[in-house]
């Protein structure tokens, strides 16, 4: 699947089949050794981030598992 | 006023598989509209909760009737961020589901859980909620009814890519798209007419030599 930034498509399959590997046969067995995929994920971060900020997607400061409880009347 | 819909699917994988799946479950031939998908966010809790953002880029289609209300250069895509918490130790994964854009317009909330069956541990129950709201004076009405249909219909596309995608990762030979279906359908139609062209063809250039 692409990434939202053009650019960032190979560091996000790298990055996705890393962590796809690490869940299935470390977390989800309870395996709390570290996790190689950080480095990864921190180039991908980077690209992607850089990404949302100039396409103005408005995510930040988005809190988690919370959209707006209550419903805007403006 | 607010939309409310429930409803609980079933996955006949285990929840370890439908867990998997859920990562890599695009694309799959259900998800047309899914254009980007990306992971913003991720953290492991101390007590071994894996938190993930991802955010996604889906086509915006609005319905006709409410395309002269709307501003004419409005983004034909919308995104959507889904927030999600998989608990290993409980074999629990709640997700939040909800767009970021166009919010005024319509707002789409969707919190599902994924648990273990309890009549079957190898297969996996889905509950799904979703609140559809909308705050466009006077349309509001129309737009929740209209915004209902197409979530019902996008609840069955998504079990169906979930189906698909799980088939796929087990080996197996996912069952057909009624849309790969028909392509072959008509291919294999398309090859029978050439060949019979040929036959023809032929048939009249040796009676031409007769």
């Amino acid at each position: 699947m692409n990434s939202v930034g053009e650019g960032c498509t190979d560091l996000k399959r790298e990055y996705d089949q890393c962590f796809n590997r690490w869940f299935a046969e470390k977390f989800l067995k309870g395996d709390r050794s570290s996790d190689p995929c950080t480095e990864m994920f921190k180039k991908y971060q980077s690209c992607v981030q850089k990404a949302i900020k100039e396409k103005d997607i408005p995510i930040d400061g988005v809190e988690f598992m919370g959209p707006d409880k209550e419903k805007p009347d403006s | 006023m607010v939309k409310y819909f429930h409803c609980v699917g079933l996955l006949k994988n285990s929840w370890d598989q439908v867990c998997l799946a859920f990562w890599e479950r695009y694309p799959n031939p259900y998800s047309n509209h899914v254009l980007t998908e990306d992971i913003v966010f991720r953290e492991v809790t101390p007590d071994n909760c894996l938190l993930s953002r991802r955010l996604l880029t889906k086509t915006n289609r609005s319905p006709r009737w409410a395309e002269k209300f709307l501003p004419k250069q409005m983004a034909r895509h919308a995104y959507i961020i889904e927030d999600s918490i998989v608990d290993p130790k409980n074999r629990t994964m709640t997700t939040l589901t909800w767009n970021i854009t166009h919010a005024r317009l319509m707002s789409v909330e969707e919190r599902c859980v994924y648990v273990v069956n309890p009549d079957n541990n190898n297969w996996t129950e889905i509950k799904r909620e979703a609140w559809i709201s909308s705050s466009l004076y006077g349309l509001s009405r129309a737009i929740q009814e209209f915004g209902l249909a197409r979530f019902k219909t996008s609840v069955t596309k998504t079990m169906k890519g979930f189906e698909y995608v799980l088939s796929r990762m087990q080996g197996e030979t996912p069952s057909k798209t009624l849309a790969e279906t028909a392509t072959e359908k008509a291919r294999k139609t398309a090859l029978a007419a050439k060949e019979k062209a040929k036959d023809l063809t032929s048939q009249a250039q040796k009676k031409q030599y007769v």
